[in-house]
């Protein structure tokens, strides 16, 4: 493939993948103000649309017309870097997550994934850690005392449960033996006794699932760790000073970080693209698509579950749990998968 | 000829950040400054074909360590830095004798044998090798550096503990 051809092929495939990731950020918002109405025994939006559909539409142009206020004490540039740091962060990593297998159009071999690092997935953790810049300059620039204080706690919280968060994938490193995430999923391709997948959670990575799960809520600050940003707290932590199209960016960052650790949760723990393949070649190349996204719907489906049904931590025992419960057991995860994987071979 | 390119501009980008940081009247806009400056490191590894170390430099350096710089300036609350008139005679000597010396160096550097440029990638550091020299090479320099590392947490516990309370005082009868 010449240079030429690859530059166009990635711009379209950024273009897609941006387009949709921000579709689907609408969306989730949709979906959780559906789910935890029904959960709370009402409808959710209904109004706007058939279902409340357009809702988000309604939403968007909300937020475009409001008054956007800078209050006048803020630290101006870092005020207004703050939200964009956020959503390019949160939007960044989508460029390494495979959504399918390769897919040969007009002749070219395309994989469905805008690059296929060899170390996807430290290109992943490590744009979670410059997320958390967002958070605390955001609460640091407002210059008020519920945003400083949200800010300080949010970014903790987040560097504390990275750690965690890191520990727990390195199980899934140990048992397929490379970071890129292609390469990852491919190695939970085939079946246990003809019928079960021989997908991660399946191979002994349950712990390793149920650590990641939790501590990815607690790095995109939701119930049960949104103390930082609970109302009831701190009037609104981090962004209580910003309106309009800014907040909404930091609305947009939360969503499409929980679309990407929904995402991560597929191809790390539930094989990613891989589910029954039947049907004309179209079909083929389409269908490991749609059980990518049936997965990732999932995960998101319990991610906004979880924010419906659990009350919230209190900041000293949500720091305690992630530091003394959490840390230990990713640690005797990754030393027991170690030892399976070393006495196996 | 893109090595060159790509290296000059991550490069700039790095001395521009450097000069910034010391340029910059703000604490905070200095931090942030060495965040890009631990960016364009990173770059330059990733230039250099060593895929892990990049990686590792944001994850460690620019997402972690630069944010516990952060978090402290935001504590301290450190206010603007205040401009004293003393600096002049060091931007009369400071200023040619840096580029001076510099220009040294850079000379000393390129008119030795055995150093010439090297092309992107050239220079391969996947984590399988990196794991296995830390494992099998290195490996007591790095369970040597663990032991340090608790060291240095057990001093940061022992400087952030409260102090042992005094006796509460008697009540008068």
């Amino acid at each position: 493939m010449s240079i030429g051809t690859y530059i166009l092929v990635s711009v379209i495939k950024i273009v897609i993948a941006l387009f949709v990731l921000l579709t689907a950020v609408a969306y989730s918002v949709w979906l959780e103000r559906k789910v935890v109405g029904h959960i709370q025994n009402r409808w959710g939006p209904t109004r706007v649309g058939p279902f409340g559909l357009l809702q988000p539409m309604a939403d968007g142009v909300k937020f475009l017309f409001k008054e956007d206020l800078t209050p006048p004490h803020v630290y101006k540039p870092l005020y207004i870097a703050a939200p964009m740091i956020a959503v390019i962060f949160a939007l960044t990593s989508i460029a390494v997550i495979p959504i399918g297998n390769v897919v040969t159009i007009a002749g070219l071999e395309i994989p469905l994934q805008i690059t296929d690092v060899n170390i996807g997935l430290l290109i992943v953790l490590g744009i979670t850690s410059l997320g958390v810049y967002g958070v605390a300059l955001a609460g640091w620039s407002s210059n008020s005392k519920y945003s400083l204080l949200g800010g300080l706690r949010a970014s903790a919280q987040m560097v504390s449960y990275e750690i965690a968060l890191g520990l727990s994938l390195i199980g899934v490193l140990i048992m397929s033996g490379s970071f890129s995430l292609r390469a990852i999923v491919e190695s939970q391709g085939g079946h246990f006794w003809g019928f079960i997948p021989r997908w991660n959670i399946f191979t002994g990575q349950i712990v390793g699932f149920f650590i990641y799960l939790i501590a990815a809520y607690a790095e995109t600050n939701r119930i049960p760790f949104d103390l930082p940003e609970a109302e009831t707290e701190l009037v609104a932590g981090y962004h209580t000073e910003y309106s309009a199209m800014k907040f909404a960016m930091f609305f947009m960052a939360e969503y499409a970080n929980m679309i990407t650790v929904a995402c991560l949760a597929t191809l790390l723990f539930f094989g990613g693209w891989h589910g029954p393949i039947f049907g004309p070649a179209i079909l083929q190349a389409l269908l490991p698509v749609f059980w990518f996204v049936a997965k990732v719907f999932v995960f998101l489906f319990i991610y906004i579950w979880v924010r419906g049904t659990l009350p919230r931590f209190r900041y000293d025992q949500l720091m305690a749990f992630g530091w003394k419960f959490l840390l230990p057991l990713a640690i005797a995860n990754l030393v027991v998968t170690a030892l399976v994987v070393a006495i196996r071979a | 000829m893109l090595h060159l390119v790509l290296f000059s501009v991550f490069g700039l980008i790095c001395v521009a950040g450097a000069v910034n940081l010391l340029a910059q009247r703000h604490p905070i806009n200095s931090a942030l400054s060495l965040v890009v400056v631990m960016g364009a490191l990173s770059a330059e590894y990733l230039l250099l074909g060593a895929e892990f170390v990049a990686a590792v430099q944001v994850i460690v350096y620019a997402g972690a360590i630069m944010v516990l710089f952060v978090f402290v300036i935001m504590l301290l609350n450190a206010g603007v830095e205040e401009r004293t008139g003393g600096s002049r005679v060091a931007l009369l000597f400071g200023v040619p004798g840096m580029l001076i010396g510099s220009l040294l160096v850079a000379w000393v550097l390129l008119h030795r044998s055995g150093t010439e440029a090297v092309s992107i990638g050239a220079l391969p550091g996947p984590p399988r090798i990196i794991g296995w020299l830390l494992f099998h090479d290195f490996l007591l320099p790095f369970e040597v550096t663990s032991i340090l590392v608790l060291i240095a947490i057990m001093g940061a516990v022992v400087l952030a503990a409260k102090p042992p309370s005094a006796a509460p005082p008697k009540r008068e009868g």
